[in-house]
């Protein structure tokens, strides 16, 4: 028999330092939020009633309940229930999708408008407003593409739960799939209110 | 590190920590209709503080997990509060200087 090296509870640590630099990386962008935020207060009030709430509202509700979904994977799989398993990543992967839809047609809406860095719009707009808005694309354009590694993260874990390569015995990788899966919720948990929420 | 398996969560107590953060969500946007000045950001935050503590705890299983996990976070949580907090200690006087 061959002596197989397994520790879990350290890849499971090891993910959570990962996820920690992760929340330096988004800090940094709420840092510059924040001072911002002090010196044009006025306009970030201004730029902030120009987002849609209910694009905002309706992304965080999907999110969260992509964290459900993804949650109740895990139980799944330690029951050993395969097939729920899996329907549950297929779930939170069609919710991450729903996301970036909803983000399409929110950016699209802004962009008509004439809202995005560097634009004429924006430049007469003065310094204020400009800076809410290459923070809110920057910003949320960064947390987009976690929402994009996450769910092709949650796919390939599906498809090694299908294989049996993930099973009811092992199954950290899934594991450590859901926690990236809910430091992207977290990071929504705090832009959301930020930025569309301000009055 | 031991090789302990977690007990697996109930369905229930993920759904419950579901809809406690979908009724948070609703506070927050609630709140922010009403213009209370300063305290609205600091109503935002607060909640949005306490639904990445839903998250954290029980949706990340960090309550189950040893206490290795736990103080890795706040370890984390303090540094950020200092770079955040010497930061506007520069920002918030700096019109006292010339």
């Amino acid at each position: 028999m061959s002596h197989e090296h397994r520790d879990d509870t350290g890849a499971r640590f090891g993910m959570w330092l990962f996820l920690y630099t992760e929340v330096i990386l988004f800090s940094g962008l709420f840092l510059l939020y924040g001072v911002a935020v002090t010196k044009y207060t006025d306009a970030y009030i201004l730029a902030s009633n120009k987002l849609n709430v209910w694009f905002g509202a309706v992304n965080t509700v999907v999110l969260l309940t992509s964290s459900l979904t993804i949650a109740l994977a895990i139980t799944a799989i330690q029951r050993n229930r395969i097939r729920t398993c899996i329907n549950l990543c297929v779930v939170t992967i069609a919710l991450a999708i729903l996301f970036l839809i909803n983000k399409y047609f929110e950016w699209s809406h802004e962009i008509s408008l004439g809202i995005y860095p560097a634009s004429e719009t924006l430049l007469e707009m003065g310094p204020g407003v400009a800076s809410f808005f290459n923070l809110y694309y920057f910003t949320a354009g960064l947390h987009g593409l976690h929402v994009l590694i996450g769910a092709t993260l949650i796919g390939v874990v599906a498809v090694l739960v299908a294989r049996g390569k993930v099973t009811s015995d092992r199954y950290v990788l899934l594991e450590n799939s859901a926690l990236y899966w809910h430091l992207v919720d977290l990071v929504w948990i705090f832009l959301f209110p930020l930025y569309y929420l301000i009055i | 590190m031991s090789e302990e398996k977690h007990e697996p969560v109930p369905y229930r107590t993920f759904i419950l920590t579901w809809v406690a953060l979908l009724v948070l969500t609703v506070i927050t946007v609630a709140v922010a209709q009403v213009d209370l000045g300063a305290l609205n950001i600091w109503v935002a935050l607060s909640v949005a503080s306490c639904k990445s503590a839903l998250v954290l705890l029980i949706f990340m299983h960090l309550k189950q997990e040893t206490l290795l996990f736990k103080i890795g976070l706040l370890i984390m949580i303090v540094i950020l509060a200092i770079f955040i907090g010497l930061t506007f200690t520069d920002v918030l006087y700096r019109e006292v200087l010339p």
